[in-house]
């Protein structure tokens, strides 16, 4: 939380001495409040001044980076509880555990983690993390390790019983920069140490918010910068209580020792309640999620609903307004007029896709509205259309004359033909009488 | 040192909807169904009472659901084609409190039924099943004109919840709901304004707020959840601060939407179930009352979560 001037200038020694440059204290505090210039300018400010000015200008929610490279995962930063306010800016991490024992499994499910790759309305949707879960002692995990290293690029959390364990893993891991998870009760200042020198983040685990704030605490003090909370396995109500209360007191009352990404694990043998546990957490404010399942079903679902809780609510996904050939399309192939919404223009062309007969599918720039919303804000009208038509001189790419209209806009027909001189049919309501349209067309 | 939790102090309260009647209230139910109550956001038990849970309702056509993929139909142990079976499944074999009666067989696509078989229809498969019922349209105006309100007068005293109300077309059915005795459907197209408006315009006809759920117009995970999703936490937001014309609660009609998507008419069935599941899940974070859907393992897999969350 961002201190006024006046706030500011409560904490500096009110001399007027000009050291900074600046006429009066007050003058000075006021460009501070600005980030117009740096305190470092007063000379006399009081150490502990100087960390209250100091925390008051970082992000409620430290940012937190795992991994390198282009699979780094940076979560953190949020600034809003609701997304409708601004936005939810760092999409979650989604993880899945591994446990050391697993033996040859183990790379079994790496393909298959790999392989959970999709995409949709334009946007590639990919997971995040792998957990190696030491179970055996340290030369199983490192050897488990090893197999992780070799066969997946994904950002790492390793999550270790003790310290011989973690710095064999770190000896061969460090390249990577994984998450460090320390389970079970271990000498937490030792692992600061270690997470420190590494310059790693570090999980800070505590069952109640008390603990893990006099944790975090610690580990600030221990020089631990990059920290993720996690408040371990619980029920899903009492888990949305914890996760609520650590991002509200993070962004409302500035709590510093709590003022980091939280970790979920939502792991269960059953994949649905597994989903449902992780998809609560996605809604509610998780860093990282981290589950067992590694099916395509589970994964597209989760990560489907990430894309969704993580879009900008003030900007819809678009797509470029154009003329898009779809197939090996001829001066014969039909033409479809869309918007240029990302959910709609993808959902028509899935259909015309499916449909197998090549068509062009024409994109209006309606500001990202669907089509009702467009037509009655006047942005996907017969003027637009005729507009754009002409503009992508489409006349010129095919034959014939007849334009396909979305059903629901049937009521613009006559005006449309008499504006743009095309031929105008009334396509199906819903995309998915595309493909049936399409084939009695012809 | 004792971390202060951070409690919100909200001055206003989520409308409590009672759907069908036992024969003490006039009716021939076996029990009610309440939803709503609630004095804080969804399943912040800590910091306000939610006491009544959200709950499921099986939607239950009045014709064969020819449309239906196989992979939904297949999930019943009986047969869809016979409406009644269908139903008596839903709450006998399933265990369901309420089902959701859409009324598809009025729609001139669908067979084009008649009020009166409607209405005779109605008066059957209530002696033949004991839940309190949700009826809505069939999505065509002029039929649903015609047909729902002679519905209404079928189940006259059996308190069900009918839809849906729109803005430029309520005030047939919000008069058939005042004269027999039941509560209505607000439907709005994902806009918060538009929810308040028809929920005053509807209390203005003397349907007090009580009797109203809001249907705020969902999309599935993946098509346009998120509109939905942000709407009802706004809603929300606004009725716990005190806005009255916005304190219903809510039904959200999951499994129309989640089985339209594309991802639940492919090879794997596990995909449309947890579409379908996930939506549900999602819209009950951000507030949803009543969930309407389709698939058994789908609504028996969202009841375990409703319950686990509820559990002491």
């Amino acid at each position: 939380m961002a201190l006024s001037g006046l706030d500011i200038y409560k904490l500096l020694p009110k001399t007027n001495c000009r050291a900074c440059g600046f006429p009066t204290c007050l003058a000075f505090a006021m460009q501070l409040a600005k980030k117009a210039v740096n305190l470092d300018k007063c000379p006399y400010v009081s150490a502990e001044a100087k960390r209250a000015i100091e925390a008051s200008s970082q992000p409620p929610i430290k940012i937190v980076t795992i991994g390198t490279g282009e699979n780094k995962l940076e979560i953190g930063n949020e600034t809003v509880l609701f997304r409708h306010e601004e936005k939810f800016f760092n999409p979650c991490g989604i993880g899945f555990i591994i446990d050391d024992n697993e033996g040859v499994n183990i790379r079994r499910k790496l393909e298959k983690i790999n392989r959970l790759k999709f995409e949709r309305v334009g946007q590639k949707l990919e997971v995040n993390l792998i957990c190696l879960r030491q179970q055996g002692n340290p030369r199983q995990f490192t050897e488990a390790l090893n197999l992780v290293l070799k066969d997946t690029p994904l950002a790492l959390v390793l999550m270790v019983k003790d310290i011989q364990t973690l710095q064999d893993a770190l000896q061969i891991s460090k390249e990577r920069r994984p998450l460090i998870y320390p389970v079970a009760n271990q000498d937490y200042l030792s692992i600061a140490k270690i997470a420190k020198y590494f310059k790693f983040p570090l999980v800070a685990y505590a069952y109640n918010l008390d603990e893990l704030s006099n944790l975090v605490q610690e580990l600030d003090r221990a020089g631990v910068a990059d920290i993720v909370l996690d408040t371990g396995r619980k029920s899903v109500a009492d888990k949305i209580w914890d996760l609520t209360q650590i991002r509200r007191l993070a962004l409302k009352k500035n709590y510093r020792s709590l003022g980091y990404p939280v970790l979920a694990v939502a792991e269960n043998d059953d994949p649905y309640t597994e989903a449902q546990e992780a998809a609560t957490y996605i809604t509610k404010y998780a860093g990282i999620v981290l589950l067992k399942g590694i099916d395509s079903w589970e994964a597209l679902s989760l990560l489907t609903l990430r894309q969704n809780i993580y879009s900008d609510p003030q900007k819809p996904l678009q797509v470029e307004p154009k003329v898009y050939p779809i197939g090996q399309v001829t001066s014969d192939s039909p033409v479809l007029v869309t918007t240029n919404f990302s959910l709609t223009y993808y959902t028509v062309l899935g259909e015309v896709e499916a449909s197998k007969v090549p068509s062009y599918i024409v994109s209006v720039d309606t500001e990202g509205m669907s089509v009702l919303t467009a037509w009655a804000a006047e942005k996907f009208t017969p003027e637009s259309i005729s507009n754009c038509l002409n503009k992508f001189k489409i006349s010129e790419m095919v034959s014939h004359n007849t334009l396909i209209i979305p059903g629901y806009v049937a009521v613009m027909s006559g005006e449309l033909e008499e504006q743009s001189g095309w031929k105008v049919a009334v396509g199906p309501k819903e995309a998915a009488g595309i493909p049936s349209f399409l084939k009695n067309l012809q | 040192m004792v971390t202060p939790l951070m409690l919100e102090k909200w001055s206003g309260k989520i409308a409590v909807l009672t759907i069908g009647a036992t024969r003490e209230d006039g009716g021939s139910r076996a029990h009610v169904i309440k939803i709503g109550g609630q004095q804080s956001l969804p399943f912040l038990f800590q910091e306000g009472p939610s006491p009544h849970r959200p709950v499921i309702a099986f939607e239950v056509w009045d014709v064969y659901p020819q449309d239906w993929q196989e992979s939904l139909q297949r999930a019943y142990v009986y047969s869809l084609k016979d409406p009644i079976v269908w139903a008596k499944t839903c709450v006998e074999d399933y265990n369901e409190q309420i089902l959701c009666l859409r009324l598809q067989g009025i729609h001139p696509d669908y067979g084009n039924k008649s009020a009166d078989t409607e209405a005779e229809f109605i008066k059957e498969l209530l002696k033949k099943v004991d839940v309190p019922l949700i009826i809505i349209g069939s999505g065509d105006d002029v039929k649903d004109n015609a047909v729902l309100p002679i519905c209404c007068e079928a189940a006259r005293g059996e308190r069900c919840l009918i839809g849906s109300a729109v803005q430029d077309n309520y005030k047939t059915l919000v008069a058939s709901v005042l004269a027999d005795g039941h509560n209505i459907i607000a439907e709005s197209p994902i806009d918060i304004n538009i929810a308040k408006q028809l929920n005053i315009l509807i209390s203005d006809m003397g349907l007090s707020l009580e009797r109203i759920a809001i249907n705020p117009t969902i999309g599935a995970l993946g098509y346009g959840l998120e509109y939905a999703y942000s709407i009802m936490e706004r809603c929300r937001l606004a009725a716990l601060s005190g806005d009255k014309t916005l304190a219903s609660p809510f039904i959200c009609f999951v499994g129309q939407e989640a089985w339209r998507a594309k991802e639940s008419k492919v090879n794997d069935d596990r995909q449309g179930i947890v579409w379908e599941v996930i939506t549900a899940t999602a819209l009950l974070q951000a507030g949803a009352d009543i969930l309407v859907m389709r698939h058994p393992e789908a609504i028996s897999k969202v009841n375990s979560y409703i319950a686990n969350l509820f559990r002491e």
